[in-house]
């Protein structure tokens, strides 16, 4: 139903529209046309030759023709007209032979009553067309009136019949032109409309991403200096998409390098962070707490540095997989247990085991690392850690009972640096630890999804079983 | 396995390759508080030197190094004996691992160092020359076709020419012979040879089984002794 509405919307429906009712408008008018002149032809032919025969009878017998006129004078008259099948009446006396008088029609009889001219008149008696006429007959002296009429009919019913039938065909030729006026109409509109579909296609590819996708103009009406004009912002849109995205990488390999220059010196003083925390003891008190915070800032720098290069590295799509056949909940618990954390009063694992699936064991250690480190620092215990299977995909959801994720930091949570929290600017954590866990749920094609439910936070983990 | 060997303070000479002063010198001094004598080379030609010259237990060498780089540095010393090699990889990058490991080391450490697991790692390779408990096999001499393992003094004989084995290659031999035809999926030669946990690289496992095999077998392409059985690990001997 729907589509029926949009299809009769469309601009082909709307064409071939148009087109159908120029054509059928176009076919009646000949058609009607050629009917009335046919039509007028074929009686003025009767007519005249009726007329023509009924005066020249009259004439002949004209000189014949004494006045005023018996009975008899006018029985004789009209058996000469007889193969006109005339009347002839004069005053109140009419002749034998002939049509009957009174079947004359009335307006006839006084026009040649009155009328020097002979008088003709079409009535249509009980469908069968007639043709009256009257002749108002003249004598002796010029244009002096005898006060004979004759009057004779014919019927046109065989005329009739033959303006009928060219009606019935005028009506069948504009009727025949109807399909022809609609395929017209129909080639005509895919002629137009195909550059418009082609074009249709191609700023949906370009919505989709095709930058690159270009048409080619043929001609130079409207529609190809449209195909000119999208292909000029297709370019234009490519060209500056290029730029950016130029200007993105640019960026990115600037925080790798910035990340790989920082590293070298970070190991060097990394390498003796605990030297530092040995000999605090032993340290006066001020350089002791200096020493204890130059040590721990150099652990925490070391792993933001240790992540920028993580990102860095999915950002640059030199992230490798390398899958083998794993027990996902045997995966999971050795993550948990090689971080401390038990399953206790603080963490529920409900981890079924003989849940296999092609995974990099170290990138799950990761995600979970982060999506428990992470409901363990800003959520509330106890930590739900539970594993299932659902068709082809393992699903591990950390559940905490804490205060939830805001609304407003729900849709950015796996945003770089993203914090629920910004009265608290500094966490633990280096703030890509959720933006890291999801890159590496979609290099294995899956994906980390943030939700509250009426308890606290749920961060829910789905990866396909299988590499595909 | 686990060796009975806590940090009890084994001691050993360590040659550190480095051409960062700063990293070198903290390595250095890490490295000494943790008990170990302490070598160090700022470039790969250096470093040979001082390996010929000191003969230091292992090697810890950084990859990326001026003039020869770590790899070729890695070769080289590989060439002139079983040292066991530790390498530094700056970036943690797949590619270096993959070929550092082809080169010849024997584990490696990413950058930044953490010293607990650099020294870690040290202990584990080294223990791997010493821990064969005797008790174990009652016949020290054991025979697999042309390949004769005496677990006793620690030496492999191929149609009775000695095979020169670096310790980590020698532990792999070890612990897959120990039972002719067991399956050893390759986390459970990481655990019981590098002593990894479980999220050790099981790359290193399959690098040592092409250096092994190049050395035991007589068409490393087709091996007889170490077998791999594919979706799985490894398999000594008898398929």
């Amino acid at each position: 139903m729907k589509q029926l509405r949009s299809w009769l919307a469309g601009l082909r429906f709307r064409l071939v529209a148009a087109f159908a009712a120029i054509m059928i408008l176009g076919a009646t008018t000949a058609a009607g046309v050629s009917y009335v002149n046919a039509r007028t032809a074929i009686l003025e032919g009767i007519q005249d030759q009726t007329m023509l025969k009924l005066r020249d009878q009259i004439a002949a017998y004209l000189p014949t023709l004494s006045l005023p006129p018996s009975q008899a004078t006018l029985d004789a008259f009209a058996a000469a007209l007889e193969s006109s099948n005339a009347v002839v009446a004069y005053h109140g006396l009419r002749s034998g032979p002939g049509i009957d008088l009174d079947s004359v029609p009335p307006d006839l009889r006084q026009a040649v009553a009155t009328s020097t001219n002979i008088q003709f008149q079409r009535v249509d008696a009980q469908g069968t067309p007639m043709f009256f006429v009257g002749v108002p007959v003249q004598t002796g002296t010029r244009d002096r009136l005898s006060g004979i009429e004759v009057y004779a009919m014919v019927s046109l019913s065989q005329q009739q019949t033959a303006i009928d039938e060219l009606a019935r065909q005028a009506w069948l030729y504009s009727a025949l032109a109807l399909p022809f006026a609609v395929a017209v109409a129909l080639l005509a509109a895919r002629q137009v409309l195909r550059p418009v579909r082609a074009l249709n296609a191609a700023a949906n590819q370009l919505g989709r991403g095709r930058l690159d996708v270009r048409l080619r103009a043929t001609g130079s009406d409207e529609l190809a200096q449209l195909v000119t004009t999208f292909n000029n912002t297709a370019a234009e849109l490519e060209r500056t998409v290029g730029t950016l995205r130029a200007m993105e990488a640019d960026a990115r390999r600037f925080v790798a390098d910035v990340s790989h220059e920082l590293r070298t010196p970070l190991a060097a003083m990394n390498a003796v962070t605990d030297v530092l925390d040995e000999d605090a003891d032993q340290l006066p008190p001020d350089t002791a707490v200096a020493a204890r915070l130059v040590s721990a800032e150099t652990r925490r720098l070391t792993r933001l540095v240790q992540d920028l290069i993580e990102i860095s590295r999915f950002d640059a799509g030199r992230a490798e997989l390398r899958r083998e056949e794993l027990d996902v909940a045997a995966a999971v618990t050795e993550s948990l247990a090689a971080r401390g954390w038990e399953p206790g009063a603080e963490l529920v694992a409900e981890l079924p085991s003989g849940i296999t699936a092609r995974l990099d064991r170290r990138r799950l250690d990761i995600v979970v690392a982060n999506l428990v480190g992470n409901a363990l620092r800003h959520g509330a215990p106890p930590v739900e850690v539970a594993l299932r299977k659902e068709r082809g995909d393992v699903v591990l959801t950390v559940t905490d009972h804490g205060p939830g994720i805001p609304e407003e930091v729900l849709p950015r949570v796996f945003d770089r640096f993203a914090k629920a929290d910004t009265a608290r600017a500094r966490s633990e954590g280096s703030g890509l630890g959720l933006s890291i866990a999801r890159e590496n749920a979609r290099l294995h094609g899956g994906d980390i999804v943030a939700a509250n439910t009426a308890t606290g936070a749920r961060f829910e983990l789905r990866v396909p079983r299988e590499a595909w | 396995m686990t060796c009975a060997f806590p940090n009890n303070g084994a001691v050993a000479e360590v040659l550190v390759v480095e051409d960062d002063a700063a990293v070198r010198e903290g390595l250095q001094l890490a490295l000494r508080r943790q008990g170990h004598v302490v070598h160090t080379a700022e470039s790969g030609e250096l470093g040979i030197e001082v390996l010929v010259r000191h003969r230091p237990d292992i090697v810890v060498l950084d990859l990326m190094l001026p003039g020869m780089d770590g790899f070729e540095t890695c070769r080289r010393m590989r060439t002139a004996g079983p040292i066991p090699i530790i390498m530094l990889t700056a970036r943690s990058d797949d590619f270096d691992v993959v070929a550092g490991l082809e080169a010849g080391a024997d584990d490696y450490v990413a950058k930044p160092v953490e010293p607990r697991v650099l020294d870690a790692r040290i202990r584990a390779v080294l223990r791997r020359a010493v821990n064969e408990r005797p008790s174990e096999s009652p016949q020290p001499e054991e025979r697999h076709g042309d390949l004769v393992i005496d677990r006793a003094a620690l030496e492999v004989t191929k149609r009775g020419a000695p095979v020169s084995l670096t310790p980590t290659e020698l532990k792999l031999l070890l612990e897959l012979s120990r039972t002719p035809g067991q399956v050893y999926s390759r986390q459970q030669i990481l655990s019981a040879v590098w002593e990894h946990d479980y999220l050790g690289d099981s790359r290193l496992v399959d690098a040592c089984v092409q250096r092994l095999r190049a050395k035991i077998e007589d068409v490393p392409a087709r091996p007889e002794h170490v077998q791999t059985v594919r979706g799985f690990g490894y398999r000594f001997g008898r398929s």
